[in-house]
Order: C-alpha cells, then structure tokens, then sequence
C-alpha cells in the first residue's frame, strides 16, 4: 500500500481552515522562517479519509476479535468511556484555568471527576491516597520509584537498592534503573514466585523497595507474600505493586491490605480504556497514609463546603512528573466505567476473568506443556518446548492463529519460561469465544505433528507475510524524506 | 453492568471442564487472611480477622453514568472566549481526524507485536515519524512518548546517554511548567541541572555560553519559547558543538509551518508536545509527546521506533526496530522505561497534517501569527500596556500592564466570558504585572476586539 506522501498531486487543495479575516503577511523577519516548505502531503480530504479506513482495515483491536495478549488485559473497552470522553465541558478545556486566580471554580466538574476517581482507586486498593499524574503504567512506576527515593531521603537513609523478580515486566527494573537505584534481580524458585532463600539473601538495609506483580506474569498468586511485605519492611524497605495484574483481584484481596506501600494501576487495563494502538494509558499511583506528603504536584482536595480545590502548595511534593493532571480523557473514561460495574461488577470482573483463565488452561493443559501448572489467576502461561522437536516455536503457533482470526497470546515472555505463550482471555469473553480459540489452539497443536510447514508459513491471511526484521535493523528506513 | 456475557449454565459447565465446584474455589490460592470479606466469598476464616473492605457504590446504568457524566462537563466553562496559552492551544480541528482516529481497529489495537495483523497503525506511524521529521527538519523520529515535558526530560538523559556527561544548562525561558518536571525527574540522579535566567523574556546568551563547559552534556533551548518570543539559536547550537554538548529543542510544531526549524539550526535532538496537531485541550491529556534527532544517535534514543522492511514476496511493511534499546529486552539497560506511548495521538497527528496538507499547515501558522499580531498592535496601544520585549513573536506574547498583579485583570474579565491569558507571576515572580496571551486561527476580529475593549476597561 502507498504511504500517504506518495499520494496526491503539487497544489490539490485539503481540508477547509477557518477564515483568516487579516492579510496574511508577517512579522517576523525571514531570517527566522524556514527555507523550504515542510513536505507534507498534498491530498484532498477524501484522499485521507480513504487511506487511514483503509489502513485501519489493516489492523486489528478487540473490536476485530478475541485478543488474549497476555498481561495487556485487552478486555472490551464499553463504548460509554469514549462517548463521555467526548463531552465538550471536558474535551475543550484547558488545563491552565483552574490556575488563574478564581479559575478552580470553573473546573470544578472535571476536578470532582478527579476527586471522585481517586477516592474511588483507594477503596479498591486499600491505599491512603492517589495521584493521577502518570501518563501510563511504567510512568507510574517511575513515579513510585522516585516517591520511595524521597520517603527514604526524608528518613534520613540513602538506600540504593531495588529488588526485582526475574518473572517482572521489563518495565520495573528499567524504572527503578532510571529512577537512580541499582537492581537487584532474584530468580524464581521451581513453583514460580520470587525464591525467598535468595530474596533474603539480598535483602539488606540498603534496599530502598521490593516491585512485585501479584499476581506473577505467570498468573500465579504468591502464598508468601505477606511474609515478603514483612520482612522487606522489617528490613526498611518499601513495597511497591505493579498493578498491571490487579484485575485478577478486584474484591478478593487489595494490595494495601497485604501490606503494599506504594501501587500503581493501569487503567487500560482494569479498568478498561483502549489501548490506542500503544497508547494514551494512565497509571495512577497510590500510596499509604506515610508517604501521602510526597505525591506530585497538584492534589484536588474536596474543601468543607462541598467545593474542589487544587493543592500546590504541599511542600514535601516530589514536585511535577507531568504537566497537569494526567490522562484526563484516559480518567473521565475509567471513572465512567467504576460508576457502571459498580461494587458487584468489579468482583464480577475478577472472578470471570479467572474463570475465564482457568477454563482456556484445563482445554489446552493437554495439548501443550504448563511449567508450572495448578489453578492460575488471571491468565495462564503455557510453553511450545513440545512443539519445538518438530521445529514448530511459540512464534509459528503465533501467526497460525493469526490466520485463524485470533489475536496471538504474548509470546517468549515471561523470560523465565521457554517457548512461553501467555493467556489473558480477559473476563468480557463469552464461552464460545473461548472454545473457538482452543479448538484453534488444539488443532495447530496437532498439525505441529502432520504438517508443520504449514505452521512455518503462517500467516497467509494478512496483507503481508512475515517480515524481515533484520532487514529493519540494517537497514533503518526509519522515515520517508 | 460487567460486560460479562456468561450464563449460569455456561459457568457451570466451565467449571466443570476446569474441576473446580465453585468460582470461589478459583481463589484458593489467596491466603485466606488476605481476603476481604465480601459477600460474594464463603471461606472459612473468620469474618473478624480479615479485611472488610471494597465499600463501593453500587452499579449505575448507562444512561445514569451518561446523565452524570453530563452533568459534570457541564460544570466546567468551556464557553469563554480563550487566550489562554502556554504551550497548549486551542486550535481548529477538522472533522475528518475524529472520524478517522476513532476507527475502532486503531482504538481497540495495542502496541503492534504481531506486525502482519497490525500494519494499520505501524504504517500510519512510520507516516507519522515522516511527518515530524520533515517538520523539524530531522533524520529520525520516534513513534511517540507521552508529552512535551517528559519528551524534555527523555532528551536530557539521551544527551547524558551520548555524551557520558552529568551537567545540563537549561534556558529559562523554556515552559516553567516542563522545567519544574525537569527538577523532579533530576531529584534522584547524579545530574547537575542549571537555569540560565531570562533577560526580559529572552535567553541569556553570555551567561549560557560562560557556563557551558566540557562537563555539558546539553543546552536546552525552546522555540519559540515560553514568552512567545521566536529566535534563531544557531549560535548558541554551534557554541553547544564547540564545547562537545548536544543540543535541544522543544518545539511547537504549527509553529513550523512558517519558521527556521530546528533541523536547519543544526539540534541534535528536537522534542515538543503534538497538542497543537489535532488533539483537543482535554484538560492536560492525552496528548503527545514528540521526539526527532540526527540518525547518528538513534541508537540512544528512547522509545518505540517503526521502520519500513519486506516480508517474503518483496511486499512493503512495517515493523518496530531496535527493539534492544527498549526494556522488554534490556531490561535495566534500556535507554527508558517507556511501554506505553500516545501511538493514537500520533495517529491523529499524522491525520491532521495529511488533511491540512503542505500549504494549509503554513496557512494555519500565518493566521495565528498574522492574527496574534493584530492583537498585540491592538493591546499595546492601550494606555500604560507594553510588550515585555520588542522582539519578533509567533502566536504568543507577553505584556506588561499597568496594574499590581495581572491575575487580577484576568478575574475580571472572566465575568466578561473572556480568559484574557495566563498570569506570569506564579512561575516567574518577579513578573506579577505580565501576562501571556495565545491567539490561534480559531479567534476572529471580532473576539480580539472584544479582549482589547474589555482590557481597556479594567485597566
């Protein structure tokens, strides 16, 4: 398909601009302006509407079908989130009014969504208090990692340290890597959680912080984890929750209760708001009672008379890790969607996911390997390595389903297992879906013995066939100029 | 309402495939002290030793979360006739990118790892990395990071990357608001952050020379910068070389439509908030950060990169690349921690600059600054208001009234339905008489005629 640079002709007039009213010379003295023209498409509106419909016809979201990709939670997104997204009293407002002198009061609905969203984050999660700044789930935990760096600074000790899982999203040891702390990895003991003989091996008074998912990448939930809290906090340290996985446990159990210092959760995934492609997401960060005075600047407080105010004045704040408020679209869309589920739907939500989990491993458990195998969470992680004598790996069983009208499984993460294929189904898919995606599975199963070739092909439905990554490296045609 | 599709048959058959008699039984794994004591749970510890919270309200229909909802938007003053700036501006928004952006395969889709099923939203951001780079004049863009802020900061530590250097010179007239990110982002790090103070709104070009040493990893710079003032910083970006620093830009993007870019005074990295491109105000986000720079650094840079390969038959596609820089592979190593990105802000961006095209993108710049400049001929001749420098500006600028504390002013005339502009006096305290005023395409004659009336009232 042609790049839209490569559409349209010199001098075909785009979209309508609003009137200018004013002869258009300028000011500004032409040393200042650019030489040439930015090279931008010259296409008609109809061009552009025809090639990005068309380029989304190349492309495939929850809408499309089952989309299982593991620790994502591609759960349907409600069309209300987006629909309230859009009302004008929040899509057209500027994020400085509530900053000129009596300007708080001409926000004050999109400050009580705030408000109202973060009182509502800490029930779920049993924490003191929430922050909306973060942009996305690894701001967030950047976020965290430099309110635990300034919880310590402000007791007095520099500790330096942060322990990570082997099992963790990538995401955690590069935030704690970036936000100053050096990371001390620990291996995962043969039933898959954090080796406790090796974690308090490293368990020191220099360690600034423990970051766990709970439940694990391997949809398994910790029996030692509170005895982890207890210890790391015994030891000086923090724990910090990386929420990616809290739908498994929406009601049944909240990471402050377990003993979890600081948390941050993705609303994309809990809490339902599309993904886009990549993004916009939002991770919000919550912290118990002590660390309150360090989260970022500004705080929305509801005053006595029924009012909201934003607070800049907090002077223990780690100050701005964003702009404004956050994701406020991303927010007004997650608050929609704890108002619609309610108390009952949110455990609902928790309890179907895991059903939904536990049903895809017990139709798959014989078809391929389970390192580590039990009742699992949210999602289960299976592994191709049977697959693999017949030169058949998780990525051949990725793109045949594919072909099969399925969005593939995460694949070769997490690290620790070989060959992994990691299941979220997500709690919003029906029976049938599932069905449909194992028989898939299962059937790709057994052509991995009659004909695995086939499998090596795959896809042959796409509007390309797989393409040469390698030859993206080299050759880094990164743009057209 | 749960979105949840099950029947009672229906779960009791899965059930019964997984072995399990109940879905409560699903939880085993939790220990039991751990769970609160929800109606829904029938475990055997006792009730008293365990948490008993999840007091949330109960479920809404949607109609009743649409009322609210409503209700809420409606609270906040969208109707005022804006001036309001600051790096975040009100611009026209064809109707075309909604339309096209909320295509549901882009909305409902996550970062592209199965490439053939995604070549939609991977084609549309190697689009859209073309699009910045010819609009900045650079060799290679990123596919987003999440605002104009933390674009700033993630330069910031690409330079340190490059140059393996801890010391970092800021001018202060760079958006207060990314400089304060800037403080909290370097609280932790071994880095030594300087601002260069603004000599009437402009950069301090002396002393951010005496400082830049070979301990400089980069100046950072902003075009036009926070006052609205637009320069040529090719000197101070050649006396960045000199002493073997980078340097930085953040940019307004519209901006570009008309003005020297950054590629042609010689950045090696250019970040700057896509706001401006297509995205509505949204009070703060979502919005977009964008980050292009010279190829010979790509290697450092942060985030998702698309880049254009084959597959098997010779057909054109679209892949991410150097995947080793990111932290689902290096892990602690990665040059960021970045996952999530804007991927559908750049969509709109890429949207919005195909439909406004080549001649509309400079069209739209020359009405802004054509129109910002009508209002600063307007507002100036108002007894006792001076511009806070006499240099050249694009869609903003700063003036100095003749009052005490320009927040005042401002209250004023919002009883009028006008937000006149910004007080500076918050970020730069010794500029309480300043305000900063934005005019986009959007603002007509009559509009501007009314802020001069309502100003020359106040005053």
């Amino acid at each position: 398909m042609k790049l839209i640079f490569e559409k349209g002709v010199p001098g075909r007039p785009g979209t309508s601009l609003p009137e200018p009213e004013l002869p258009l010379d300028l000011d500004i003295p032409a040393e200042l302006l650019r030489q040439t023209e930015a090279e931008l498409p010259e296409v008609s509106e109809l061009d552009v509407v025809r090639h990005f419909t068309q380029l989304s016809r190349r492309n495939f979201g929850v809408d499309c079908g089952f989309y299982p990709l593991g620790s994502c939670t591609m759960k349907y997104n409600p069309k209300l989130g987006d629909e309230v997204s859009t009302y004008e009293g929040f899509r057209e407002l500027h994020p400085l009014l509530p900053q000129l002198r009596i300007g708080g009061m001409l926000t004050q609905g999109a400050l009580q969504v705030i408000h109202e969203l973060e009182r509502l984050l800490c029930e779920i999660t049993g924490m003191a208090a929430f922050t909306m700044q973060p942009l996305a789930g690894a701001h967030g935990e950047l976020t965290g990692v430099m309110l635990i760096a300034a919880y310590h600074r402000a007791a007095g000790g520099g500790k330096t340290k942060i322990i990570v899982p082997d099992s963790a999203h990538g995401t955690n040891p590069a935030s704690a890597a970036i936000g100053g702390f050096q990371v001390v990895p620990v291996p995962s003991d043969r039933n898959g959680f954090m080796d406790l003989d090796a974690f308090r091996k490293a368990l020191d008074d220099q360690v600034a912080a423990v970051m766990l998912t709970c439940p694990n990448t391997l949809g398994l939930f910790n029996p030692h984890i509170k005895d982890i809290a207890d210890l790391t906090h015994k030891a000086g340290g923090l724990m910090y929750y990386d929420g990616a996985n809290l739908n498994a446990i929406l009601g049944k159990c909240r990471p402050g209760d377990i003993g979890f210092d600081v948390v941050h959760l993705n609303l994309h995934k809990t809490f339902a708001t599309p993904h886009g492609g990549g993004g916009p997401g939002a991770g919000p960060v919550g912290v118990r009672s002590e660390l309150v005075d360090f989260l970022p600047t500004s705080l929305v407080e509801k005053r006595g008379d029924g009012t909201y105010v934003l607070r800049y004045d907090k002077k223990n704040s780690i100050g701005y890790v964003a702009p404004f408020y956050g994701n406020f679209g991303v927010l007004v869309r997650a608050y929609a969607y704890v108002l619609a589920l309610g108390r009952a739907g949110l455990i609902k939500a928790a309890e179907h996911a895991v059903l939904n989990a536990n049903y895809v491993l017990a139709r798959l458990r014989d078809h391929f390997d389970v390192p580590y195998d039990g009742l699992c969470m949210h999602e289960c992680v299976l592994s191709a390595e049977r697959q693999t004598r017949n030169d058949v790996h998780a990525t051949d069983i990725a793109k045949a389903l594919i072909d099969r009208g399925f969005h593939p499984p995460t694949v070769y993460f997490p690290l620790i297992v070989k060959e992994a294929l990691m299941i979220e189904p997500t709690e919003t898919e029906s029976k049938d879906t599932l069905d449909a995606f194992c028989d898939a599975m299962i059937e790709i199963a057994e052509l991995t013995e009659t004909d695995p070739e086939a499998l090596r092909r795959a896809p042959v439905s796409t509007p390309v066939s797989r393409l040469d990554e390698y030859a993206a490296a080299r050759e880094l045609d990164l743009a057209s100029h | 309402m749960p979105y949840i599709p099950h029947t009672e048959d229906e779960r009791q058959a899965m059930l019964e495939v997984i072995g399990a008699r109940s879905v409560d039984d699903l939880f085993a794994g939790i220990p039991p002290a751990l769970r609160p004591t929800t109606d829904e749970l029938s475990d055997s510890a006792a009730p008293a030793e365990r948490p008993t919270t999840f007091d949330l309200p109960p479920a809404m229909s949607e109609f009743a979360v649409r009322r609210k909802l409503h209700t809420l938007a409606e609270k906040n003053a969208t109707h005022l006739v804006s001036f309001v700036g600051g790096g975040f501006y009100d611009h026209f928004i064809p109707a075309a990118v909604d339309a096209l952006a909320n295509r549901t395969e882009f909305v409902t889709a996550y970062t592209p790892y199965q490439p053939e099923m995604s070549q939609g939203i991977l084609q549309a951001m190697y689009e859209y990395q073309s699009a910045l780079c010819r609009l900045t004049g650079m060799e290679v863009a990123n596919a987003s990071l999440y605002d104009g802020g933390t674009a700033l900061y993630e330069a910031m530590m690409m330079a340190i990357r490059v140059t393996r250097r801890p010391k970092i010179i800021i001018d202060g007239c760079v958006s207060p608001i990314y400089r304060r990110m800037m403080d909290c982002y370097t609280t932790n790090l071994d880095i030594e952050l300087i601002t260069v103070e603004p000599r009437e709104g402009r950069t301090d070009r002396q002393e951010l020379e005496r400082l830049l040493d070979d301990r400089t990893a980069a100046v950072m710079l902003q075009n036009p910068n926070f006052f609205g003032i637009v320069d040529d910083f090719t000197d101070l970006v050649n006396a960045a070389h000199g002493a073997g620093a980078l340097a930085v830009a953040s940019v307004y993007p519209v901006s570009l439509g008309i003005l020297k870019t950054p590629g042609e005074m010689g950045f090696d990295i250019v970040t700057g908030e896509g706001q401006s491109l297509g995205l509505p105000l949204s009070f703060g986000g979502p919005y977009l950060g964008f980050m292009t720079c010279l190829k010979k650094h790509v290697r450092k840079m942060p985030g998702r990169i698309i880049g254009a390969t084959r597959d098997g038959e010779e057909r054109r596609g679209f892949v991410m690349t150097l995947q080793a820089r990111e932290q689902h592979i290096r892990r602690q190593k990665a040059t960021s921690n970045i996952c999530s990105n804007e991927a559908l802000c750049a969509v709109r961006a890429v949207i919005y600059l195909s439909l406004i095209g080549k001649r509309g993108l400079a069209s739209v710049a020359r009405m802004c600054a054509a129109k910002a400049a009508y209002a600063r001929r307007r507002l100036t001749a108002i007894d006792g208001v001076e511009a806070l420098c006499d240099a050249p500006t694009f869609n903003e600028f700063a003036l100095s009234l003749p009052v005490e504390n320009a927040a005042e002013v401002v209250n004023e005339l919002i009883e009028k339905n006008i937000a006149a502009g910004f007080p500076l006096g918050r970020y730069y305290p010794d500029l309480q008489n300043v305000l900063l005023i934005a005019v986009t395409e959007k603002r007509t004659k009559e509009e501007i005629g009314l802020l001069a009336e309502a100003l020359e009232a106040a005053l």
